[in-house]
C-alpha cells in the first residue's frame, strides 16, 4: 500500500508538471493542445540528443543515476522545446487564431502532435532508451517502502518548480497579466495587456515545464517516441479534474491521477492502467465538468 | 472648442460584410459629458467597441487628439489616453480588488502606479475594505465602482462607458453618475452609452441619438429632453415619464 | 497478371471499407462539426463486436455466439453507436474539445481492452478462425473476394445514398444550421444537443459497421489492426477530399490510401530491414503534413459548405431577438 502511495506520488509529480503547462495553454490560449504532451517527448529526446552528441561523461551525482551533464542537457532541452513551441505557434497557430474556430486549432494540434512524434521516431528510432545504463538500488526506508534516490530528486524538483510557477503567477506583473487573460482576454486587452506577449510567455513557461517533465519521465521510466502520446490522457484528465486554467488544480489533479493509477494496480490487472485516467475523465465530465476547483474559462 | 475625439463616417461590425454601424459621426471635447442613446440594436455598444479598437472598422476615421486610432491594437489605447469600461464582465472576478487595480495600472511606471492606486482608494473609499477580496464577491454597485476606478488609473483624457447604470439600484446610479460629473469638471471627457436615457441626459452636455446603426438626432441634452420626437420614439409612448 | 488483379481486389475492398468510415466521420465532422479524435476506437468496437458475435464457440472465450453474419454486423454497429452515446452524453453539453479528448480516450482504451481482456478479445493474439460469410458458396477464394468487393461496394453505395437523403431532409438542414451557429439555431427553437448526439451516434455506428465488414473479409481480428495511426489516416482522407461532401470523401480515400501503400512499398524496397520501422514514420509525417497544410491553406474548406445556411439562420435570429420586449 505504502509503495503504491510513493509510486503514485512520483508519477503524479510528473503528471503535475506536464499538466501545469497544459492548463496554462488551455486557459490562456483557449484550446486543448494535443501537441503539449509531444513537447515532453521532444524535451526528453533533446536532452538525450545533447548527451549523446557531446559524448558527455555520464558520471552520476552521488546516489542518483545521472550527473551534471543531464542537468545541463535539460536546460538546453528546455530552450529547444520553447523554441519548438514558439515556432509552431508562429507557423501554425498564430495564423489561424483569428480566422478559425478553436476546434480547428485543436485539430491542427492533433496533426502537429503526429508530426513531432514521428520526427522523433525518425531521428532516434523506436526502441526504448535510457539516459544512463546505471542501475539504481532502491533504499528500503520502511518495511513496506522502497524509494530510489532518483525518485526523491524528481519529487523535490517538481515541488520546487510548482512553487516557483505559483509565485510567478501570483506576484509578478506578467503572472498577473496571464491570469487576467485566462479569465477574460478582451477585458485584459482593454486594461492594456498585450495579448501577443502573454501568448509568447505562455508557450515559454509551458514548453519549459513540459521539457523538464519529459526528462524526469525519461529518468523515472524510459524514453520512447510514444512517451507523450501515452501521457496525453493523464494530462488532460488532470487538467479537467483540477479545473481548466487553474494551476493549483492541475497540480492536485496530476497528483490525484498518479495516486489513483497507482492504487488501481492493486485491484485491476496492470495492463489496464492507462484506462484509469480515461475513466476518471468520464466521471469528472459527467459529475462536475468545471473540475474540483473551478476553472477560469472552464466548461460551458 | 476643438474636439478631443473625432469620429467620422464610421462603419464597423463583427464581420466586414455585416456592418452594424454605418457612417456614424460624433465628436467630444475635453470636459464634456456626452451621452449616446437609442433603441436596442441601434449599434451604441458597437460604436464604442469600434472606437476602442475591439471591432474591425471597415470605413471612416477615428481620431483622438492628433492620433488616428483606426487599426490600432486595443491594448495600446490606454497609452493614448483612452479608457473603456464595458457593460458586463468589466472586472476580473477571480482576481482580488487590489489585483484588478494593479492590472489596470500595469502600463504605468512602478511609483506612479502605486500613487494612482492609492488615489483610486481615496476616490472610492468603499473599496478599501474589499482590497483582498475576490472581485466576484462584490455587489453590482461595488463592481461598477471598481470598473470605473480601474479605468481612471492611467489618467485618461477620455473615458468611454457602456451602460454604467445597468443593473444598479437608483441610489447607486446616482453615486456613479456623481463620480462621472466630478470627472468631467476635472477636465476629463466622458462618453457614455446609456439605456437609462433620461437620467443620463440630465447630467450630460450633449446627446447623440442613434437608430439602426446611424445618426438620427444630436444636440444639447436639455434641448433634446424637451424634443417630442426623442420623447416619442426613444423614451416610451407615455411621454417619457421616468 | 492474376496476382495484380488479386491485389487490386484486396486493395479496393480496404478502400471501400475505409470510405464507409470516412462517410461516418463526415457525418460527425462535415455535417455536425464534431471532432472525433478516436475514430479507430469505434472501428475496433464494431470489428470486435462482430467477431465476438459470429465467432465459433471456444472454451477459453466468453464470446463466440456463432450468430449469422448480418446479426454480427448489426451488433458491432450498435455497440459502436452505444460507445458514441456514452461519450456524447458526457461531452456534448460542454466545450467542443471535450468530445475530442473523450473520443481520443476511447481510442486508447479500446486498444487496451483488446490487448488485455483476453477472455473476450483473445488478447494480443486476437480472435481467429472467424467464419467468412457465405464462403462455402464459392469454389475459388478469388471469386469470393470479388463477390465480397461487390457486396461491400453496394453497402457503401447504400450508405452514401441514405446519407445524401438524410442531409437533404429537415433533420439534416437543422444539423447544418447548428454547425454554423449554435445560438442562432437554438433561437429557432431546436434542441441542438439532442440532434448533435443523434448525428454522432449514427456516425459512430457507421464506423462500427465498417469494422464488421473488415472482420467478415479478413476472418480474424487482432489489436494490431487498430493502431492510433488509423485515426489520422481516416482524417487525412476526409480533409483531402474536402469535408461536408461525401463524394470528395471517397476520392480522398483513394488518394491517401494510394499514397500510403505506395510509399510503404517504396520504403520496403529501399530501406534496409533494420530501419524500416523508423522509415515508416515518414509515412506518418506525410499524413501529418497533409492535415496541417490543409488546415493552414484551406481552413474554411474544413468547415465546408456555403454561408447560405448561416446568414439565413442569423437573420432569423436577429429578427427573433428584435421581437423580444425591451429590458
Amino acid at each position: 500500500m505504502l509503495q503504491a502511495l510513493a509510486d503514485g506520488l512520483l508519477t503524479g509529480a510528473i503528471y503535475a508538471l506536464g499538466a501545469i503547462g497544459l492548463t496554462l495553454t488551455m486557459g490562456i490560449l483557449r484550446f486543448a493542445n494535443f501537441a503539449h504532451a509531444e513537447m515532453m517527448t521532444w524535451g526528453a529526446y533533446m536532452a538525450l540528443g545533447v548527451l549523446t552528441a557531446f559524448g558527455l561523461p555520464t558520471a552520476p551525482l552521488g546516489p542518483l543515476t545521472f550527473g551534471w551533464p543531464l542537468l545541463l542537457a535539460t536546460v538546453v532541452a528546455c530552450a529547444l522545446t520553447v523554441a519548438l513551441a514558439l515556432l509552431i505557434d508562429w507557423l501554425v497557430f498564430r495564423r489561424m487564431r483569428d480566422r478559425v474556430g478553436h476546434l480547428t486549432l485543436v485539430f491542427a494540434s492533433f496533426g502537429i502532435a503526429l508530426l513531432i512524434r514521428n520526427v522523433v521516431h525518425l531521428i532516434f528510432g523506436g526502441r526504448a532508451t535510457y539516459y544512463t545504463t546505471e542501475l539504481q538500488i532502491a533504499v528500503r526506508v520502511l518495511p513496506d517502502l522502497r524509494i530510489m534516490p532518483d525518485q526523491v530528486f524528481t519529487l523535490s524538483l517538481a515541488v520546487v518548480l510548482v512553487i516557483a510557477v505559483h509565485q510567478f503567477l501570483q506576484r509578478t506583473p506578467l503572472g498577473l497579466s496571464m491570469r487576467a487573460v485566462s479569465e477574460n482576454p478582451s477585458l485584459a486587452v482593454i486594461n492594456g495587456v498585450s495579448l501577443a506577449r502573454v501568448v509568447r510567455w505562455t508557450w515559454i513557461v509551458g514548453g519549459a515545464l513540459a521539457a523538464v517533465a519529459g526528462v524526469l519521465y525519461g529518468v523515472a521510466v524510459q524514453l520512447r517516441p510514444e512517451l507523450g502520446f501515452h501521457l496525453l490522457l493523464p494530462l488532460f484528465a488532470a487538467v479537467i479534474l483540477g479545473g481548466v486554467g487553474n494551476v493549483v488544480g492541475a497540480v492536485v489533479g496530476g497528483v490525484l491521477i498518479g495516486l489513483i493509477e497507482s492504487f488501481s494496480v492493486l485491484v485491476i490487472p496492470a495492463g489496464y492502467k492507462l484506462a484509469i485516467p480515461f475513466l476518471v475523465l468520464l466521471v469528472v465530465l459527467y459529475l462536475k465538468p468545471t473540475g474540483l476547483f473551478g476553472g477560469t474559462s472552464g466548461g460551458r | 472648442m476643438t474636439a478631443l475625439l473625432s469620429v467620422a463616417a464610421l462603419t464597423a461590425g463583427y464581420r466586414p460584410d455585416l456592418p452594424i454601424i454605418n457612417g456614424i459621426s460624433l465628436t467630444i471635447s475635453a470636459g464634456e459629458l456626452v451621452t449616446i442613446i437609442g433603441p436596442n440594436g441601434a449599434g451604441k455598444s458597437t460604436l464604442i467597441k469600434a472606437i476602442a479598437g475591439l471591432l474591425p472598422i471597415t470605413d471612416g476615421t477615428v481620431t483622438l487628439g492628433h492620433q488616428s486610432l483606426v487599426g490600432l491594437s486595443p491594448h495600446l489605447m490606454s497609452g493614448f489616453g483612452m479608457a473603456y469600461v464595458p457593460q458586463s464582465d468589466n472586472i476580473f472576478a477571480t482576481l482580488t480588488v487590489d489585483e484588478n487595480l494593479r492590472l489596470g495600472a500595469l502600463p504605468l511606471p512602478r511609483s506612479q502606479a502605486r500613487a494612482q492606486i492609492s488615489a483610486a482608494y481615496d476616490r472610492f473609499p468603499d473599496l478599501v475594505r474589499f482590497r483582498k477580496a475576490k472581485a466576484g464577491n462584490l455587489s453590482g454597485g461595488q463592481r461598477q465602482m471598481l470598473a470605473v476606478a480601474r479605468a481612471l488609473l492611467t489618467g485618461p483624457q477620455l473615458i468611454m462607458l457602456d451602460e454604467p447604470s445597468a443593473g444598479l439600484a437608483p441610489k447607486m446610479v446616482e453615486e456613479v453618475f456623481g463620480h462621472l460629473v466630478t470627472l468631467v469638471r476635472g477636465g476629463v471627457a466622458v462618453l457614455m452609452v446609456e439605456q437609462n436615457a433620461k437620467a443620463a441626459m440630465r447630467i450630460s452636455d450633449r446627446t447623440y441619438v442613434l437608430a439602426e446603426g446611424r445618426n438620427r438626432l444630436d444636440g444639447p441634452s436639455d434641448r433634446l429632453l424637451e424634443d417630442p420626437e426623442v420623447a416619442r420614439i426613444y423614451l416610451g409612448q407615455a411621454g417619457g415619464k421616468h | 497478371m492474376l496476382g495484380v488483379a488479386v491485389y487490386l481486389v484486396f486493395f479496393l475492398i480496404v478502400v471501400t471499407i475505409y470510405a464507409i468510415m470516412v462517410m461516418g466521420l463526415n457525418l460527425q465532422w462535415g455535417f455536425t462539426g464534431l471532432f472525433n479524435a478516436g475514430v479507430v476506437g469505434f472501428y475496433a468496437i464494431g470489428a470486435y463486436g462482430t467477431a465476438i458475435l459470429i465467432g465459433p464457440d471456444r472454451a477459453a472465450l466468453i464470446g463466440g455466439f456463432e450468430m449469422p453474419f448480418v446479426v454480427g454486423l448489426l451488433g458491432g454497429a450498435i455497440a459502436a453507436g452505444a460507445a458514441g452515446l456514452v461519450v456524447g452524453l458526457a461531452t456534448l453539453r460542454l466545450r467542443e474539445e471535450y468530445l475530442a479528448i473523450a473520443t481520443f480516450g476511447i481510442g486508447i482504451t479500446i486498444q487496451l481492452v483488446a490487448l488485455n481482456f483476453g477472455a473476450l478479445t483473445g488478447g494480443a493474439n486476437g480472435l481467429i478462425g472467424l467464419p467468412r460469410p457465405y464462403f462455402d458458396l464459392f469454389a475459388v477464394s478469388n471469386a469470393y473476394n470479388l463477390a465480397y468487393l461487390v457486396c461491400v461496394i453496394m453497402i457503401a453505395g447504400l450508405i452514401y445514398l441514405a446519407l445524401e437523403r438524410v442531409v437533404q431532409s429537415p433533420w439534416g438542414r437543422i444539423l447544418r444550421a447548428i454547425r454554423e451557429d449554435v445560438t442562432a439555431a437554438r433561437s429557432l427553437g431546436k434542441n441542438p444537443t439532442l440532434i448533435r448526439l443523434q448525428a454522432f451516434v449514427l456516425g459512430s455506428a457507421i464506423m462500427g459497421l465498417a469494422g464488421g465488414l473488415y472482420v467478415g473479409f479478413i476472418g480474424f481480428v487482432s489489436p494490431i489492426d487498430f493502431l492510433p495511426i488509423l485515426t489520422f489516416q481516416i482524417w487525412a482522407m476526409l480533409i483531402v477530399g474536402g469535408s461536408g461532401n461525401n463524394r470528395g470523401a471517397i476520392l480522398g480515400v483513394l488518394v491517401v490510401w494510394g499514397i500510403w501503400t505506395a510509399s510503404g512499398y517504396f520504403i520496403g524496397q529501399i530501406v534496409p530491414p533494420g530501419y524500416q520501422s523508423q522509415a515508416g514514420s515518414i509515412q506518418a509525417i506525410l499524413i501529418g503534413l497533409v492535415i496541417v497544410m490543409t488546415l493552414l491553406l484551406r481552413p474554411r474548406g474544413l468547415i465546408g459548405e456555403e454561408e447560405s445556411v448561416s446568414s439565413h439562420a442569423r437573420k432569423r435570429a436577429q429578427q427573433a431577438y428584435k421581437k423580444k420586449p425591451e429590458p
